[in-house]
């Protein structure tokens, strides 16, 4: 056994932010390497490094023992070193062979793109994927998402391959479709090919993995042989020691029931099945699940952006059938978008707009807005939340992440909710940004509110929540008081098939 | 799982460099020119054409010029409200049409019920005018938001359709008296279009009305600042709990409306309606809110922008007129300008984000 890629001493800072601080990593040749973090553990920007589209602030890889300057993703192609994104980046409108080819397309005559024989290499990939019975000239757009994974696996084989990466290749796929995956990944290890392997699910990649390497906080902070390890290491050494330094435990009594939730179900690629839930005052609530689990839209759903098929949503005790966001808005829910971005600023408009956006209609004096109570208002909310701003009137994309999502905060507070959704709250912030949101949060429950939030993060939800609720393909699949609730509990609720069909 | 967190930069590591402070002193010089490029263009214009021809710069033609960009302008300020959503409006040129014969066909032959003929006061025939054009606005807004047509498509789709609806009116024809008659009840129909309040055209004075209530709406209501939302960012605007769908309706039809009332002014100024009224309009008003700064993108813009963006438009086709430059040159020249009007946008955008880095 033997290494092919050594990264050593890789540091990384974007700004100030220190993505990775001094990682060396090796993965070995002909070997599936797993790699295992958090959010923003820094797994993925090591892969970026070593596929060529991030270049490491110091630091020096080899492959085969040799320097190399990974300086573009077209220098990693042409040294054996192919990538496979989590999101696909397939183009739906074209052929199979079409996309295997897109931008390196065979010639025939310096000129002409040589579609016969694009197919014939196609069919060969194909096969090798185990697929010989896809046909080439299939639209990508038509197939599932398990194969549309393999074609989008196929286009690094094309490149002879030595190092594979593969950033959560089976986030999206069906049990049947991993199996065909790990069965490709299983022939490409016969093949000498290395594949860097990097996963959530716990028990997917014990059954693959031949080393597991785990990511903390920007460090690499185990590497070891698969066989050596079992769940309840991995966990801890994702989690770490001390979590509770960061997160404020709320400690308010609880009261009565604010939400209540009755069999919600949404159809959907990522659906929501049965779910049932309460929040009470003074609670703060965890989803814990991984990404498709149906987190973001059950609570999308419960906002009204989605419809629901069936199930009762009550809050304070009086059901809300609508399902408009206006009339849950009404009843007294308020939501915090996971992505700040896409759904919670309008980037074309100022701090002070953004915060009153919900409450527009309350600052009017006959019809016409009061510049006098929107500048009251607006400032009284930064202040209360501290929120760090040039001025009230300055763009808000000129804030940093932490206080973009404070803002989108101060504007769901406005509309006067009892029950606050919040939707990964403290993804894409820094460390104080977080501790800071996680202080906001026990404050408002504190304040009688009631708090549903949804975490990726293990150590963020065991450290605030009181109660944590766990789904997986759209079902509640396990439910923890802060008391009972363990990592290794968490972790298998999430991602384990098994728990699920014993409920169900 | 992507590592956002560390992807986004923190503003505190843009620190300034070293030789910053003259730099953004002369970015915000540029970035003040460029924001008021609009006034700066419409100036140097004057400035040219009135040292051309002696006549340019006289009051006679200054207001005969004026009068030209009310109508223009009171059509650019409605598609105006539809660009701030993101959307556009293709059909206002047409819509003006249908108005101008609805309001015709009314005052030249009436109404006619079995039992005889109506005919309408003017104040009465301009009101029908207008809310057949805020109709035909709601039809757009319909199409756009229940059957989810794209506004490019359903607006264009529109200019067919109200095109054709004018020319069926008549059937081709022009109705070419619409002075009416004492008898009738139906006179001063002029008013609008030919006559002076206190020396200046009555259709310059509704425009300063149209584009006064436009500012109000857009800046002073929360519907204006809803408009804004809904172009900037829809998804953020729904769940902000702004009803999105009532937004898009609602400037569509203030769309049709100052459509149809422009359609009029321009029948009145005529004193006859046929059917290819205001045919391409649509595309001077486009042209007068994007060469103001609207961004066809949607959330950014200004009213008081389209009003320039009209000036310059009006200024600079009547100016080659003046001067005698052949109409198609006048064509050439009107189409760059627009086009170096978006370059420039697109310099000024660069510019304000980068300096907002820098004094982040």
């Amino acid at each position: 056994m033997s290494e092919i890629v050594e990264a050593h001493n890789i540091s990384k800072n974007y700004g100030g932010v220190r993505a990775l601080k001094d990682v060396t990593f090796t993965a070995y040749r002909g070997q599936v390497n797993v790699l295992v973090g958090e959010n923003g553990a820094g797994k993925s920007t090591l892969m970026k490094i070593l596929s060529g589209s991030e270049q490491p602030t110091s630091g020096e890889i080899r492959l085969d023992g040799e320097a190399v300057q990974l300086d573009s993703p077209r220098t990693a192609q042409a040294l054996g070193i192919g990538i496979i994104h989590q999101e696909l980046s397939l183009f739906p409108n074209m052929t199979i062979a079409e996309n295997l080819f897109a931008g390196r397309e065979l010639r025939k005559g310096g000129r002409f793109v040589d579609a016969g024989g694009q197919r014939q290499r196609a069919r060969d990939v194909l096969k090798r994927l185990g697929q010989d019975k896809l046909d080439p000239d299939t639209l990508v757009g038509d197939l599932p998402i398990g194969q549309q994974q393999l074609v989008e696996i196929g286009r690094a084989l094309l490149e002879d391959v030595r190092v594979l990466i593969m950033d959560e290749p089976t986030s999206a796929l069906s049990n049947h479709e991993v199996d065909v995956l790990f069965e490709v990944m299983a022939d490409l290890r016969k093949q000498d090919v290395t594949v860097i392997y990097i996963s959530h699910k716990l028990d997917e990649f014990r059954r693959i993995g031949d080393w597991v390497t785990v990511f903390r906080d920007g460090s690499l902070v185990a590497h070891e042989s698969m066989s050596k390890t079992d769940t309840g290491w991995i966990v801890r050494q994702m989690v770490g020691r001390d979590p509770d330094s960061l997160y404020v435990r709320n400690s308010s009594p609880v009261g009565d029931v604010l939400l209540d939730v009755r069999g919600l179900s949404v159809p959907g690629t990522v659906k929501v099945d049965d779910v049932s839930l309460t929040v009470r005052a003074g609670e703060v609530v965890g989803i814990y699940g991984l990404m498709g689990a149906g987190r973001t839209e059950l609570v999308e759903t419960l906002m009204g952006m989605r419809q629901a098929s069936s199930g009762q949503v009550s809050v304070r005790g009086v059901e809300e059938p609508k399902g408009t966001v206006r009339a849950r808005m009404a009843a007294g829910l308020a939501l915090v978008p996971e992505d700040r971005q896409r759904d919670g600023l309008v980037q074309t408009m100022s701090v002070r707009e953004n915060i009153l956006l919900s409450t527009l209609a309350r600052m009017t004096r006959s019809g016409l807005l009061n510049a006098g109570a929107e500048q009251r208002t607006a400032k009284d909310k930064v202040g209360e939340l501290a929120i760090k701003i040039p001025g009230l009137g300055a763009l808000v994309t000129a804030l940093s992440g932490g206080n973009q999502q404070k803002v989108v905060l101060a504007r769901a507070l406005l509309t006067e909710p009892v029950v606050l959704l919040l939707d990964e709250p403290t993804r894409g912030i820094d460390v104080g940004a977080k501790s800071q949101i996680a202080g906001l949060m026990a404050d408002l429950a504190a304040q009688g509110f009631g708090v549903l939030f949804i975490s990726s993060e293990l150590a963020e939800v065991m450290a605030m929540a009181d109660r944590v609720l766990v789904m997986a393909r759209g079902r509640i699949t396990a439910e923890f008081t802060a008391e009972n609730v363990t990592e290794e509990a968490l972790v298998t609720a999430s991602a384990s098939e098994s728990v699920l069909e014993a409920q169900s | 799982m992507t590592d956002t967190h560390v992807a986004a930069p923190a503003p505190t590591a843009a620190a300034p460099p070293p030789e910053e402070p003259r730099n953004t002193a002369l970015a915000r010089a540029a970035l003040l020119l460029l924001r008021g490029r609009t006034l700066v263009v419409l100036v140097v214009l004057i400035i040219i054409f009135s040292s051309i021809s002696s006549e340019y710069l006289t009051q006679s033609n200054l207001i005969l010029m004026t009068k030209h960009v009310a109508i223009n302008a009171i059509l650019a300020i409605g598609v105006t409200f539809v660009i701030l959503t993101g959307g556009i409006d293709l059909s206002v040129g047409s819509i003006a049409g249908l108005a101008s014969m609805v309001a015709g066909g009314l005052l030249f032959k009436g109404l006619n019920f079995p039992g005889g003929t109506v005919f309408f006061s003017v104040a009465v025939v301009i009101l029908i005018g207008i809310v057949v054009g805020a109709l035909v606005g709601a039809v757009n807004g319909l199409l756009i938001t229940r059957f989810k047509v794209a506004p490019f498509i359903a607006t264009l789709g529109m200019l067919y359709v109200a095109r054709g609806a004018a020319q069926l009116h008549s059937n081709g024809g022009t109705y070419p008296d619409l002075a009416g008659t004492e008898a009738r009840g139906n006179t001063g129909f002029g008013f609008i279009g030919v006559d002076s309040l206190l020396g200046i055209p009555v259709a310059v004075w509704i425009m300063v009305v149209v584009a006064a209530a436009a500012i109000v709406v857009t800046t002073k209501t929360p519907f204006g600042k809803h408009i804004f939302a809904v172009g900037g960012n829809e998804r953020a605007a729904v769940l902000s709990g702004i009803r999105v769908n009532r937004v898009k309706i609602a400037v569509y039809v203030i769309s049709g409306a100052c459509a149809a009332l422009a359609g009029l002014l321009l029948t009145s100024e005529l004193g006859a309606a046929y059917p290819d009224t205001a045919t391409t309009y649509e595309l001077n008003a486009i042209a007068a809110a994007v060469l103001g700064g609207t961004a066809l993108a949607g959330g950014r813009g200004t009213i008081i922008g389209t009003v320039m963006g009209a000036f310059v438009i009006g200024f600079l086709s009547d100016g080659l007129v003046l001067v005698g430059v052949s109409t198609f040159w006048q064509s050439v020249v009107k189409g760059a300008v627009i086009i170096f009007a978006v370059i420039t946008e697109q310099a000024q955008q660069r510019l304000q984000s980068s300096l907002n880095r820098r004094t982040a």
